[in-house]
């Protein structure tokens, strides 16, 4: 006689509440391929865990942001955000799409001269650009997006010193209706120090203005705020012309669209409530068009937006370490993928799946990740099957910040692959292994 | 031996009802099995054989499994003392 399945006996507490007239399932669909390459097979070559980004992904959620914002503004150019993921074969992927780049960082800056951006085309934001940083920005002719006054003073200095002058922007905060406002980055256009900036360029007659910036925050679920931030650029364009008769070339609206992912203490899932790229480009060009900025001079539109573009584009693979009771009750379940590696873990309630055919019955479970810390859970509650131990598992969207903010710490940081459009997966940073680290050491003699 | 509590009905679907606080459990299939086999008197070892003869599991994965059910049976206060 042939034997039965066996599957972990479960109970479950039902708990009569108030009924959810969204209806949200707990049922977790297995995901056993990403574009069509099995998991387990990326597992088995590469090991556990390890990130997994995808080229069609990429290409397919660019062109939906391009389309939107170019079938409704003349002249729009997107430049990669680089501390959104900066490996090098994905900002290349980007810059083959046509995305310039857009820096806040002299590792970054190089970085992007090093995957073949022309100078030029090198948008430099941020608060940390030191002098020799500027000095390159500079002979670049890259674009600087000036932070403070400072700043802008040193650069007045360079362009004497360096006989050229610097292409400069001025980032600007303001009022656009959402909170929190951000107020740290560039000057603020209600207490005018925005046209302080402005007039100190205009009248030290030694930089050339070419732009207005502004990024109103991260992960903006309100398309309104980048209405009213773009007024308040165009009014500063409009104003410039007036007094200087000084056309900018280009406002830059910096990134902060939100991607899919569920914040924590979301009561619906950000794939219900996140805008599309529509809502955004309709919000920011329509407030560009409808201004009084001269239609034969409109400003070419940049975008930086990061997150929206890669987050849906990368997924980390891991595997069950194993499984244990908690005080309560609750099955907490341990896995390779740990907060040092995923980062957004810590605000985001991550879509974990099992990557193989699991029971149908599940139990709220706490996921940890494999660190001796506390603080090492990838989710605090989630409805989950039973898993064994080497099972594996998929966390979907988290190809932003993660490859960028990941920590080494207590273990190495995992391999990330790249699947082509062809299905083909391409190593594109490996593994860390002790000489990576340790190369960067050194041990005074005297403990030798 | 462990037993389910007397004032405890469970139904063949494994809907799980605990007339003493009202409340309500739901058991999956395997549980349902284990459940029936306490009630008919069997002890660890019995349940234990019944498993391996009739399901693909090895001993060790099922002791596991069955103790972690027992677990929280106990912690929902199911079980009689």
């Amino acid at each position: 006689m042939e034997k039965k399945f066996f599957e972990r006996p479960i109970i479950n507490k039902i708990n009569a509440g108030i009924p959810d007239k969204f209806g949200m399932g707990n049922q977790l669909n297995p995901i056993s391929t990403i574009d069509g390459v099995a998991v387990k097979d990326l597992i088995a070559e590469h090991g556990s865990p390890v990130f997994v980004l995808s080229e069609k992904t990429i290409q397919d959620i660019y062109q939906d942001a391009y389309q939107a914002f170019s079938t409704r503004y003349p002249k729009v150019q997107f430049a990669w955000s680089y501390k959104t993921n900066y490996i090098d074969a994905v900002c290349r992927t980007f810059h083959k799409l046509g995305s310039w780049a857009e820096v806040v960082s002299g590792f970054e800056y190089q970085k992007a001269l090093e995957n073949g951006v022309p100078g030029n085309q090198i948008i430099f934001n941020g608060p940390d650009k030191n002098e020799a940083d500027l000095r390159l920005a500079i002979e670049n002719a890259s674009l600087i997006h000036i932070d403070h006054f400072d700043e802008l003073y040193l650069i007045i200095r360079l362009a004497d010193e360096t006989n050229k002058r610097p292409k400069v922007a001025i980032r600007v905060n303001m009022d656009n209706g959402i909170y929190p406002q951000w107020d740290r980055f560039g000057f603020n256009y209600e207490n005018g120090d925005a046209w302080n900036a402005l007039n100190r360029i205009m009248l030290s007659k030694k930089l050339d203005l070419v732009g207005l910036h502004t990024h109103i925050g991260t992960y903006i679920l309100a398309p309104f705020g980048y209405g009213n931030a773009a007024k308040v650029l165009a009014d500063l364009a409009i104003g410039l012309d007036r007094k200087y008769n000084h056309k900018i070339k280009y406002i830059d609206m910096g990134g902060g669209f939100a991607s899919k992912n569920t914040l924590k203490g979301a009561y619906l899932p950000g794939s219900d409530t996140c805008p599309s790229f529509d809502e955004y480009a309709e919000a920011i060009t329509n407030a560009l068009i409808n201004s009084s900025i001269d239609p034969e001079n409109m400003p070419v539109l940049f975008l930086e937006t990061g997150r929206a573009l890669i987050d849906d584009a990368g997924s980390l693979l891991g595997s069950v370490i194993g499984n244990k009771r908690l005080k309560d009750g609750r099955r907490a379940t341990i896995l390779d993928i740990g907060v040092n590696m995923l980062f957004t873990s810590f605000w985001y309630e991550h879509i974990v799946v099992p990557a193989q055919a699991t029971s149908k019955y599940t139990e709220d479970t706490t996921l940890y990740g494999p660190l001796c810390m506390n603080i090492d859970v990838i989710r605090d509650a989630i409805q989950f099957p039973s898993m064994k131990i080497g099972d594996q598992v998929v966390v979907k969207r988290v190809g932003a910040y993660n490859m960028t903010q990941w920590m080494q710490f207590i273990t190495y940081r995992p391999k990330v692959v790249l699947i082509d459009r062809k299905g083909k997966v391409h190593t594109i940073r490996n593994r860390e292994n002790i000489d990576s680290i340790r190369s960067l050491e050194v041990v005074p003699d005297y403990l030798k | 031996m462990m037993k389910i509590k007397k004032n405890i009905a469970v139904s063949e679907s494994g809907f799980v009802f605990d007339a003493g606080t009202g409340e309500t459990y739901s058991l999956n299939p395997v549980g349902v099995e284990i459940v029936k086999l306490m009630n008919e008197g069997k002890n660890q070892e019995e349940i234990s054989n019944y498993f391996l003869s009739n399901y693909e599991v090895s001993q060790g994965i099922f002791e596991s499994a069955y103790f972690d059910f027992v677990s929280i049976l106990n912690q929902y206060n199911l079980i009689e003392r």
